[in-house]
Order: structure tokens, then sequence, then C-alpha cells
């Protein structure tokens, strides 16, 4: 008996005694403080660690052919490590580690980071390629507060549909294939795995029940979002999965267990350079489409500052951006890279000067309890609403 | 170097019965004729380091976790702050929403599936194994069973989710049809990761069972069926037990196989994986399901008297 008590409290002050030592450093967490940006560029660190999504940082490890990484190492003297992450919330906890200098944030994580002080504020000044970045994605809400950058643009895309041009026939022109309970192709389409795809089917409300009045498929009061949520858990029966691996996800539509559903273009263009080509399209649907910015950041208590600011000045010079653009499938951020070899077409067909087109297109966007389209009589539901909403969606 | 030289030299005179041994230094003497004297002491201290790691890694993390979920998020703007002070929140807005308890049931159903599965296919092979097998084919079969265990998780995973495919798939190429991706292409595939778990155990409780036994239960007239019945399954449910907890918990943990195969269907794992980047506190809230439900398993486990067997 005796043992046992002894037992019991010892097992109990330990507990107490991690949970004073885990509690402490908690509040090293909170609030948004501020960094001050870095004045000049000094010696590189030797390594720089790098977080990235796929196909922004490749170093030859995936694909022979993509190898961008190493001639920035020769370059610098930097040794880059690359960790890639598969969705926002990923890379939104990954960076909060401490353990990555830079993030290629997408407009759904940033201010995130920003507001939990991971981000640090960027000197321009020091970035060699700012001035030749399209104007119209300096300085944005996903990328800055009250005039301190703390992002630097990378390049940006639409989400886009994609479909097997031999078994969908007509082709698709509305995001309603996705969403439509009497389609041809149920059990075979599928939906992005993630909170942020309420949007989409925020976005086709906004088309398509004009009485919602959506203007902003991130700023969703109550009515707004419960129809969102309504149609989601309609499309449910329909899909295949929720795909949130892109290399399975190209799989699937080799196999043709999947022919319809939300894509990337890189994806689409993987797919197309397969031997034989897999026979997919994607196209932009009417209603226009969510889409990613993505900026580059830097941790506010980065372990290699300068090498972070090298890689900051080699990922946005024009023919790194270029390269980029061209094997991920996306508008380069820096317009000098569309002066590059084989780039015009490019631009042209990804609209990379085209601010109308830009605007045309929804970015993520972190959804907040104060409407982000500017709505003051109403509340919208915060990103983690959205998150439980996503959850129940699935079941 | 040097003090070993010297114990040597001395162990070496001692042993020859002259001269005087090398003694070590005094502190050392007192030291050891303390320990000498007490064993709980010694055994103590032999303890210690692994006991710390324990405390630590295993006990610590749970602790930590334990922790966090009393606490809870505060969104202003976009910021999110965690906030300490200890709430039950969590476990409330868990225990308020079905869909917590609908994705808890569903994952216990799974592991309760697995289980059975790896055990229908465990017993036939483990028997074959351990009473029927010559010695050579049973080293092989032991080697052949644990093998899949040198191949990665992630690799395992793929190559099921390229042989469940519902179009094109290897399941139904041969068989004409495929669980496809969903509840039962995650059991499957659940069920093929685990299975050495169960079949080793269990193997093992019949290795030990002792062919006599067999014998005498033929020899008083007992068929095959009435002998598996009333002599092998009951020597064998603690190994039964020991392979259960193994494929039970791993599948309750499991969460990327579901990702890979499991369509739209998600596990106690995912949910715990959508949350925990946005709402760490309700993700750890959760992550005590498991946990919880394994306790449990285990106490019924104990009071079954299968644990003693081990």
């Amino acid at each position: 008996m005796r043992s046992k008590a002894l037992r019991l409290t010892l097992v109990v002050s330990a507990f107490a005694l991690i949970a004073a030592a885990c509690g402490g450093d908690d509040s090293g967490n909170a609030g948004g403080t501020t960094v001050p940006a870095q004045d000049v560029i000094g010696d590189g660190e030797g390594a720089v660690s790098i977080l990235a999504w796929p196909y922004y940082a490749e170093d030859g490890t995936q694909d022979e052919n993509y190898d961008w990484v190493s001639a920035f190492e020769a370059d610098t003297g930097c040794d880059a490590s690359v960790k890639y992450f598969g969705t926002s919330d990923e890379a939104f906890t990954l960076f909060a580690t401490g353990d990555y200098d830079v993030v290629s944030a997408s407009g759904d994580s940033s201010m995130r980071s920003v507001a939990s002080g991971d981000a640090a504020a960027i000197n321009t000044d020091l970035l060699t390629n700012y001035d030749d970045l399209a104007p119209f994605l300096k300085e944005q809400a996903w990328n800055s507060v009250d005039g301190t950058v703390y992002g630097v643009p990378h390049g940006w895309g639409a989400n886009v549909l994609q479909y097997n041009t031999d078994v969908v026939s007509p082709a698709p022109d509305s995001w309603g294939a996705v969403f439509d309970e009497n389609s041809p192709y149920a059990g075979k389409i599928a939906a992005y795995d993630s909170p942020i795809y309420i949007a989409d089917a925020a976005l086709y409300l906004m088309a398509t029940e004009p009485s919602l009045a959506i203007t902003n498929p991130y700023a969703l009061d109550q009515e707004q979002f419960d129809a969102a949520i309504a149609l989601l858990k309609a499309q449910k029966p329909l899909l295949a999965e929720y795909w949130g691996d892109y290399v399975a996800y190209e799989d699937n539509f080799r196999s043709g267990s999947t022919v319809l559903g939300t894509s990337w273009q890189i994806i689409a263009n993987t797919l197309l350079a397969d031997d034989p080509p897999t026979p997919v399209d994607s196209v932009l649907p009417k209603e226009g489409s969510t889409a990613w910015s993505d900026n580059w950041m830097v941790y506010s208590k980065a372990e290699h500052p300068n090498c972070a600011y090298e890689w900051l000045n080699y990922i946005t010079s024009p023919p790194v951006q270029a390269t980029v653009a061209a094997t991920f499938g996306e508008a380069p951020a820096n317009l000098k890279a569309c002066d590059e070899a084989d780039m015009a077409e490019h631009c042209v067909s990804y609209h990379a000067d085209d601010a109308a087109y830009y605007d045309q297109l929804h970015y993520w966007t972190t959804p907040t309890k104060a409407c982000l389209d500017g709505r003051t009589d109403v509340d919208c539901k915060d990103y983690s609403e959205w998150v439980t909403a996503w959850t129940e969606v699935k079941g | 170097m040097g003090h070993s030289l010297d114990r040597g030299e001395g162990l070496r005179l001692a042993a020859e019965g002259r001269g005087r041994v090398l003694r070590p230094s005094t502190a050392r003497r007192t030291a050891a004729r303390a320990l000498a004297r007490r064993p709980r002491l010694r055994l103590g201290l032999t303890l210690s380091g692994p006991l710390l790691w324990m405390l630590v890694a295993y006990i610590g993390s749970l602790a930590a976790l334990l922790m966090t979920s009393l606490y809870h998020n505060e969104t202003v703007g976009v910021a999110t702050r965690m906030v300490t002070d200890p709430r039950l929140d969590n476990y409330q807005s868990l225990v308020d929403s079905s869909v917590y308890r609908d994705v808890a049931a569903r994952t216990v159903l799974a592991a309760a599936a697995v289980t059975l599965i790896d055990l229908v296919i465990a017993l036939p092979v483990a028997f074959f194994m351990a009473k029927v097998a010559s010695t050579r084919v049973r080293r092989q079969l032991v080697i052949a069973v644990t093998m899949p265990l040198w191949a990665g998780y992630l690799v395992k995973g793929y190559a099921w989710r390229a042989m469940l495919n519902p179009e094109s798939g290897l399941l139904r190429e041969v068989f004409g049809r495929t669980p496809g991706y969903g509840l039962w292409g995650s059991i499957t595939t659940l069920s093929y990761l685990w299975l050495p778990y169960m079949i080793i155990p269990i193997y093992a409780g019949l290795d030990r069972l002792p062919n006599s036994l067999l014998e005498a239960s033929t020899d008083l007239g007992g068929k095959a069926g009435r002998t598996l019945r009333s002599v092998v399954l009951p020597l064998l449910v603690p190994s039964i037990v020991a392979g259960s907890i193994f494929t039970f918990s791993l599948t309750l943990g499991d969460f990327y196989v579901n990702r890979l195969l499991g369509g739209t269907t998600q596990f106690i794992g995912n949910t715990i994986y959508s949350n925990f980047g946005v709402n760490l506190p309700l993700a750890a809230a959760y992550a005590t399901v498991p946990v919880l439900i394994m306790v449990a398993y285990l106490t019924a486990a104990r009071a079954s008297g299968a644990l003693e067997e081990l």
C-alpha cells in the first residue's frame, strides 16, 4: 500500500514538473512582436533551410532535369536544405517551429505567420529584383502590414478544373461540374482536402446564388457559410476522394479512377508530359477561381538571415523565375522573366502582367471574424470555424 | 587504461597468492562497500537512466498532451494565441459535436476489423509454422513473415494504393473487384501492414505449446476441431491478446494510410492532423481519445488475466 502511494506521488510530481517546464515557454508564442528588418546582407552563414511548396526549390533529387538549387549553392556558398509541405496549414505549423529560414507562403498562411511573430519584416532595399516584380503583387493584404513588407512575391496562379478528355464530354466550363448531383461522373470526382476548399464552394454560390450576396469567398457570414457547407455536404457522395497528396492525385488521373476535379496547372502539365500523355486538360471555369499568390518570407529569428536574403535575391531573379514558373505552371512575379527564352508565350497564357485578370481571381486568404469584404454589420466565420466545419463536411 | 592495468595486476598477484593486492582508492572502496550492502540502491542506480528517459520521453509527452488539451485558442484578427488557463472546453466540444463521436466510432470499428482479419489469417499461418513445417521451412517462414517490416511504411501504402485502384488495380484485374479507396481500402491495407505483429506472438505461443498436449487430446478421441477449441485456443489467449494490442493500437494511431486510401473517410488521426496546425488544444484533446481507448483495452486484457501470461 505504502509503495503504491509513493509511486502515485512520484508520477504526479513528475507530471507537475513537466507541466511547469512546458507551461513556461508558451507565452513566447503569443502576440505579434515586430522584429526590425536587417540593414545589410552580411557574409553568408554557409547554410540555409528552405520550406517550400513542391517544385519551388528543386535540387535535382526528384527529377534531375529540375535543379536550380545547386546553382544557388555554387553561387553563394549557402548549402540549402529543402523541406516540402503539402498544405498551407502544414507550412504555417512547420514555419512556427523555427527550423526554417525561409518559406514560400500562400495567402492563407502568410498573415498568420506575421501575426504569430514568426515572420520578419523585410528590408526591400536589400533585394536586387524587387523593383522588377509586378506592381499589383507588392504590398498587398497578404504580404504586408501598414507598409511593412513581410513577403516577397514569388508567383501566382489559379486553381483549375482538370478533366480527362477521353471520358468527360462535353468539356466542362463551370465549377458546376464538380457540384452537380446528377453528374454522370459521380464517384470519379475529386475535391481538395483543405478547409480553404470551402471558398471554392462559396465562389460557385457567388455566381449561382445571387440572393446570398457573396462578394468575397473568404468573407462568409453565417447564412453564406451554411449554404457553402450544405453544398459541400451534398458534393461528398459524388467524390472518389479528397486529395491532399498531389502525387497520389496524379496517379488517380492516370488510372482513370478520378476524371474530374480541382487541380493545379503543374499537375496537368505533369500528366501531359507522361509517355504516352495522360489525356487531361485544364480550364479556368467561367465563375473564375480561387487562386494562390505566394510570397517568400523570412523567419523572425532565422539562424541564417544572410543566406536567406541571398535566396530571396536568387529565387526572384529573372532566369530562375522563368524556370520555376515554367516548371510549376504559374505566372512569375518578376516580369523580366517573360523576356527569358521561350517565356513570352508562357507569360501570355498565364496573364503574368495582366492586372485586370489578376483581379478576377480570389486569392487564398485567412478568413477572419472581421469580414474581409468590409462589411461591419455582421461577423464572418474565422478560419478556426472553417476548420471545424471542414471536419464536419468530411464526417 | 592505467586503472584497469592496476586492477589486472592486483588480481594476478592475488590469484598467485603472493605479494599485496593493489587496492582501489578509499572513496571507491567506501562506495563499493555501501553498494554491496544495499541491493535496492544498486538496482535504483542501474535503472535511473532508463527510468529518467521513460519519464521524460513517454510520460512527459503524454503529460504535455494532457496539459495542452486543457488550453484553448483565442483568435484576434488572423492572430491565434494559445491561452494557458486550464479549462475543459475542448472536451465539451468533442462531446457536443456528433462528428467527433462518429469519427471515433469509425476508427474503433476499423481497428476491431483489422484485428479480426489479422487474427483469422494469423492463426492458420502461425499454426503451420509452429506445428507442421520442418525446422528449415519454419525458419524461412519466420523470415518471410517479418520481411515486409523491412520495407518502408510509405512504400507499402503507395503500393496498396496502386493495387486497390478501382479502375486498374491488381485486385480488380485478378479478382474482378476491389474495395477501392474508402473505409475498406484503409482496413485492407492496415490489415496487411500489421499482420506480422499478429503472427509472431501467436507463433511464439504455439511454439511453446507442448506437442504432447495435442497428442493427449488426440489419444482421448479429440478430433482436430475439438483439440483446437478445447486445448489450443485457451492456451493461446495471451498470445492473441498480445497480437491484438499491436494491431488495435497501431490502427487507432494511424492516419497516413487513411489519407492515401481512405477516399473521403477520416479516422481520429486525420482529424487530429487537420486540427493540429490551427487548433492545437482541440487536437490534443482529441488525441486523448485513442489513449483512453487503449487504457480501457489494456485494463480489460489485464482483468481477463491475459497480460500475466505474456
